[in-house]
């Protein structure tokens, strides 16, 4: 039971995170109809501005809780803004000129601007994996039991704190920008019929690119939250992280943000229960192939609408 | 659902790249200038230039400025020479000249690099000329101002070329037989061949799937996986467990059927449940099973050995006779002086004899309805069953053709290598066939050649870039640089030729005479 409880605070951890990238995966795909291959990535520059920034602020665990807490919000700050900076120059560059081109162009033009900002981060980072001592330790005991066997303790810690509660903050941050204000308005028109809302004065680029920005700057806080919470990233993490994240946008149903959270979690727990309970070196290969069961039976996913093809 | 042209894009690509900066307007264009120096030093600022190295444990920021202000600066005088010669050009400037202007930089470029390489052997004739190879491709690239419809059309040059397309065909096949006998070609240069040779092979079975049938397949490199695998585990384990020691030599050619074979049932098992999925999805699941088979041959440690792979695969006898140098040799039974390079020569033959087999089966296959169920197919999905195709064989057959040259391809190349691990199939790997087929022009035979030979030939080049150590700084490894390369290229063909090198067609059906198809007449990709 307490095992139990334990993986199941990582695993909404861990989901949480695959909800913030998943989120930038959905709204693209929901507003240009494409797979933005190269979103993962982004997530990985995003934990590596992160960590740069950590390092250039000089922030170590010995600083105060307040003033740790402060910074690393001005932390997630310059990554947001980096990240955004990444994605707006991805779409101008490689996926804007390419609209009205056959389908295929763009998702192979992304899979090349996956390759290279894998790659420039190799090149300008280097390839090892960069570890660091946790910024933040402690937590809180949810509930201890003592047995026979042995003390059981449940514990949720300091950054698991963070990282669901900034989750939350966003989400609800996210939604009201969607479906409160003019920009989520133009945003959801565009999603609708691109023509039409062009025809009504919508500035339709314009709105691909807030599109854009927004997921970057989302995939930029879960890099922020990945590097905390594990402590060590290289430049492949974005690969391996963003087919989760897909798959989590699919589950969810593709264009939904709600669903991008939900299939977020469900991916994030499967993943933590299957490493807990079966076994480490499989949980990428349950991860695929979730990916490939929700593709294959479930691909209006949870909450999104089932798409009609008409001739 | 479908990507929608916009009308604000009716001008194609020239709007879409045009800035909003009016000409002669020297305030706004210092503005535009300004943002886009921000953009760059925002992607180039922390990445490139502040470096988080662990030189004693510790993570400490290493910080290189002078690079990111170089970088910054390349960036905002590339826009700004955009800005002056393309978008902005004074009247009298025509888009033609620009063009013109592009290749002639480009032809003195390489004039300056054959003369670096091979005359003066000075770097710096070698750099101006990579610099104006660059400069030149990127006048030449921008100022194609047509509409997205018209980048498919052939360039002037390609009709030049194309009714030569079939004598280079010819020329080609003759260069590759005689290759070996070639006075000076040494062992690299085969050794280049075979591995081109790999990939052009790798193309033509991935060109069936995706340029014919029109499914894009991004886990291409599971079948070469499992093609390597079944020849490694064969001959190694389960032969001399079932056979004894002395079917050995023959290992190779018994499997060589066998691996197309289970590659083949491998496309089956991977093909069917994609039978509903088309486009990015279908990309995708191809990708994640790619990924399940690269995962499942680094976990499945009894089986398959692990991370570590299996080693001592035997390498290729002439039909039973192994090239050895002793009496029972290759060069002792035919009278010859045993040279390692026999065996070299052999493999080359091989994977020739291997690839041009693909080829000739793609080609007679694309007569046959089969091949002709892909092509509609590949046009309209809806349409193709309306009219009673059987979609499931369709598909299934395709996936299954791929993926047994792909087996075939993967078997070779563990008997060449002598050694197979999961490190050869990794994701990059799929991306590189797929980048050979999408940069020869989907569908087109020959263009996978070309751009076989032109992407490994780079790759190759790489290496040799020694002029750049010279002028670059200290520590400057070129060959660092090939998978970047191999990104960019990616994306600059999406946006400049995205039919390819080579745009024409070859119709499967006509009547009474044979026309030239322009690719933009075909659809790609669809499916």
């Amino acid at each position: 039971m307490e095992y139990f409880l334990e993986q199941l605070i990582n695993g909404i951890t861990l989901g949480s995170i695959y909800g913030l990238i998943a989120i930038g995966y959905t709204m693209v795909y929901g507003i240009i109809g494409m797979i933005n291959f190269a979103h993962g990535d982004i997530f990985m520059i995003g934990a590596m501005i992160s960590l740069i920034a950590i390092l250039a602020l000089g922030l170590t665990a010995s600083a105060s809780f307040a003033l740790l807490l402060l910074a690393l919000i001005l932390v997630l700050a310059i990554a947001m803004i980096l990240a955004s900076a990444f994605n707006w120059t991805v779409e101008r560059v490689a996926y804007r000129p390419l609209r009205g081109s056959f389908r295929l162009a763009p998702l192979i033009s992304a899979i090349g601007m996956s390759i290279v900002l894998q790659e420039f981060a190799r090149i300008a980072q280097g390839g090892r994996p960069k570890p660091m001592q946790p910024l933040l330790s402690g937590g809180f005991e949810l509930m201890h039991r003592t047995t026979e066997a042995g003390d059981f303790i449940v514990r949720i810690s300091t950054i698991q704190i963070i990282v669901i509660v900034t989750t939350l903050a966003l989400m609800a941050l996210f939604t009201a920008l969607i479906t409160r204000t003019s920009l989520g308005r133009a945003q959801r028109s565009c999603e609708q019929d691109m023509k039409m809302a062009s025809l009504l004065g919508i500035d339709v680029n314009k709105t691909i690119s807030i599109t854009f920005v927004m997921g970057a700057s989302l995939a930029a806080v879960a890099g922020l939250m990945f590097f905390l919470r594990y402590g060590v990233i290289d430049f492949y993490i974005g690969f391996v992280a963003g087919v989760k994240a897909f798959t989590a946008a699919v589950l969810g149903g593709i264009g939904s943000i709600p669903g991008a959270m939900l299939g977020g979690l469900v991916i994030g727990l499967i993943e933590v229960f299957w490493s807990a309970y079966f076994s480490v070196e499989y949980k990428d290969v349950a991860a695929f192939a979730m990916l490939a069961v929700v593709l294959i039976f479930l691909p209006q996913g949870l909450l999104g609408k089932p798409e009609v093809e008409k001739v | 659902m479908a990507l929608a042209p916009q009308p604000t894009q009716q001008g194609g690509a020239r709007t879409a790249q045009t800035p909003t900066v009016p000409k002669g307007d020297q305030k706004r264009l210092l503005i535009d200038l300004l943002l886009t120096g921000l953009i760059a030093s925002a992607i180039f600022g922390p990445i490139v230039g502040m470096n988080a190295t662990a030189p004693q444990g510790g993570l400490v920021l290493e910080y290189r400025w002078a690079a990111v202000l170089w970088l910054v600066g390349i960036v905002v005088v590339g826009r700004l020479l955009l800005h002056l010669l393309v978008w902005n050009r004074p009247d009298w400037v025509k888009p033609i000249h620009i063009k013109r202007l592009g290749a002639g930089l480009a032809g003195l470029g390489l004039v300056s690099l054959l003369l670096g390489l091979f005359v003066v052997k000075a770097p710096w004739f070698d750099a101006a000329g990579v610099f104006g190879l660059i400069a030149g491709a990127w006048f030449y690239i921008s100022s194609s101002n047509e509409t997205a419809a018209e980048r498919g059309a052939p360039s002037p040059l390609a009709n030049a070329i194309e009714p030569l397309g079939k004598y280079v065909g010819v020329a080609l096949l003759l260069i590759a037989i005689a290759l070996p006998f070639i006075p000076g070609v040494d062992r690299r240069i085969v050794d280049l061949a075979i591995l081109m040779l790999t990939y052009v092979m790798l193309g033509w079975g991935l060109n069936i799937v995706v340029g014919l049938a029109g499914l894009l397949d991004l886990g291409y490199v599971a079948f070469y996986a499992v093609g390597a695998y079944a020849y490694a585990l064969l001959s190694t384990i389960y032969f001399p467990l079932w056979f004894g020691d002395g079917i050995t030599p023959w290992a190779f050619w018994l499997v060589l059927p066998l691996a197309g074979l289970f590659a083949a049932c491998w496309g089956l098992i991977l093909g069917f449940p994609v039978l509903r999925l088309r486009g990015d999805y279908l990309a995708i699941v191809t990708l994640a099973f790619g990924e399940i088979i690269r995962l499942i041959l680094i976990n499945w440690y009894d089986f398959t050995g692990g991370p570590n792979g299996i080693s001592d695969v035997p390498r290729p006898s002439f039909f039973g006779i192994p090239f050895t140098n002793d009496e029972n040799g290759f060069a002792a039974t035919f009278g010859l002086t045993y040279s390692p390079l026999q065996r070299i020569i052999f493999l080359y033959y091989v994977i020739l004899m291997l690839a041009l087999i693909t080829n000739f089966v793609t080609m007679r296959l694309r007569k046959l309805p089969i091949g002709r169920a892909w092509e509609a197919l590949r046009e309209d999905e809806i349409a193709c069953r309306s009219l009673g195709i059987n979609t499931t064989n369709t598909k299934l057959t395709a996936f299954a053709i791929g993926a047994m040259f792909g087996g075939f391809a993967g078997s070779f190349f563990a008997t060449r290598q002598g050694f197979v691990s999961p490190e050869s199939f990794v994701f990059m790997e799929s991306a590189i066939i797929l980048a050979i087929v999408v940069l020869g022009g989907l569908g087109s035979q020959i263009g996978v050649v070309v751009a076989a030979i032109v992407v490994i030939g780079a790759f190759e080049l790489f290496r040799e870039l020694n002029f750049l150590k010279a002028i670059m700084w200290e520590g400057f490894d070129p060959t660092q640089y090939r998978m970047l390369a191999v990104g960019v290229a990616m994306v600059l063909i999406m946006r400049w030729r995205p039919r390819g090198l080579v745009t024409k067609r070859d119709p499967s059906i006509y009547l009474k005479e044979k026309k030239a198809v322009s690719a933009d007449l075909v659809a790609q990709g669809h499916g």
